[in-house]
């Protein structure tokens, strides 16, 4: 069977050397490029498919072409600006209500993106936004959620995370002046500012040595990424002033 | 931004830290034009269906095969499509926005209406790329044989 690929890491292809492909710059989770650029995309695809008509191979070729600097804000205004003292970060009840309170107010702006866009990438937990976030909230405190079905409560939680996650990143992208926002800044936005995103840390600090396996799993291994994982948003330092 | 000198060093060390399987054999097979190819999109970015078995669940009578893949119909649009990849290391917010920034269906519809490439795939697939080549094996095979039924010349690898 004929192939040509996406190269995003290209030490890697180097040493796979698959018979055709294509190395792209762009960041992981993009290997088109650019959302909603048609032009940058075809002409991406259209480079890698090229690659089918080479004499010989293996042949591994630089798109010479990087995605374009995103014309987006440099930090996302908070929808909701719940800004808990230090003092009550670890309140988990006051966590737990300012959760929900941000999660409701959001729900507005989650509604408009589908819209618009006429799709969501939530559904995975087959929950509504209320049941993700008291679900999501009920492990704070060390505490854990009734469940009814028949997953693990390490799966259950993960796809309830996640649903939260494209939940607020759909939300937040849906704000004026907020849809061009780059990855980077919608990343920072959702795990240093939201409550969201401290509740996913006062989760992890509760369940790091769950008894229960799949918990443990989920929140030590998949839950915070590498890029924040040594980011406390309960570090007092920074709550001062 | 996957120029290795550009990202954060926990990010590098662990991209670089990724064992990558080495094969014997160079295969290189060849074809007609681009213009009359039949194309079908491989994903491993964890792609299914909404109403499909999801990836990465370890519980369940849903419980995944590490190196199972899911079918992904030629007619599929976007708001059928979900992601359930396990890494949470990676963007979404790029799928979020457009499939096709992941998954170029719309893309490769385009190019088959304009002439650029002979046709569409009636059948795609997606992997969970976070296993080993080793599991996904037994998969890739079967997954070839279903290819050249759907009389495909062209398999277009996207990781994620």
């Amino acid at each position: 069977m004929p192939t040509t690929q996406i190269s995003l890491i290209r030490e890697h292809t180097e040493k796979i050397v698959p018979p055709r492909a294509l190395w792209v710059s762009f960041e992981l989770g993009r290997p088109l490029g650019v959302p909603s650029d048609a032009a940058f995309q075809n002409r991406v695809l259209i480079s890698a498919l090229e690659l089918l008509e080479a004499p010989s191979g293996p042949v591994l070729t630089d798109y010479p072409e990087d995605a374009p600097p995103v014309d987006g804000p440099a930090a996302l205004v908070c929808p909701v600006n719940f800004d808990l003292p230090a003092s009550e970060m670890g309140d988990a009840e006051k966590l737990s209500a300012s959760f929900l309170e941000e999660l409701t107010l959001m729900r507005p702006w989650y509604d408009m993106a589908v819209s618009k866009r006429m799709r969501t990438t939530v559904g995975l937990s087959g929950m509504e936004s209320d049941a993700m976030g008291s679900f999501v909230a009920g492990f704070l405190g060390g505490g854990v959620p009734s469940s009814e079905d028949d997953l693990s409560l390490g799966d259950r939680f993960k796809l309830a995370v996640e649903d939260l996650k494209s939940f607020y990143f759909e939300a937040a992208t849906a704000q004026p002046g907020q849809e061009g926002a780059d990855s980077d800044t919608l990343s920072d936005w959702f795990w240093r500012e939201t409550v969201a995103g401290k509740v996913l840390f006062a989760v992890r600090d509760a369940h790091a040595r769950s008894e229960d396996a799949s918990l443990r799993l989920v929140v030590t291994r998949s839950l915070i990424p590498r890029t924040y994982s040594s980011f406390s948003p309960f570090d007092t330092s920074r709550q001062s002033g | 931004m996957v120029r290795l000198d550009q990202v954060s060093d926990v990010v590098r060390t662990s991209l670089l830290g990724i064992e990558c399987p080495v094969f014997d054999g160079r295969p290189w097979v060849e074809g007609p034009p681009v213009s009359q190819r039949r194309v079908a999109i491989i994903s491993t970015a964890g792609l299914h269906l909404r109403g499909d078995r999801l990836f990465n669940l370890s519980s369940g009578d849903a419980k995944s095969i590490p190196g199972e893949y899911r079918v992904i119909p030629g007619d599929t649009e976007a708001n059928d499509l979900v992601m359930s990849h396990v890494s949470t290391n990676y963007d979404r917010t790029g799928f979020q926005q457009d499939w096709n920034v992941v998954f170029p269906l719309d893309r490769l519809r385009e190019l088959a209406r304009d002439g650029a490439i002979g046709s569409v795939a009636d059948f795609h697939y997606s992997f969970m790329g976070a296993n080993t080549p080793a599991q996904m094996e037994a998969a890739a095979r079967t997954l070839a044989g279903l290819l050249k039924r759907d009389n495909v010349d062209a398999a277009l690898l996207v990781p994620v």
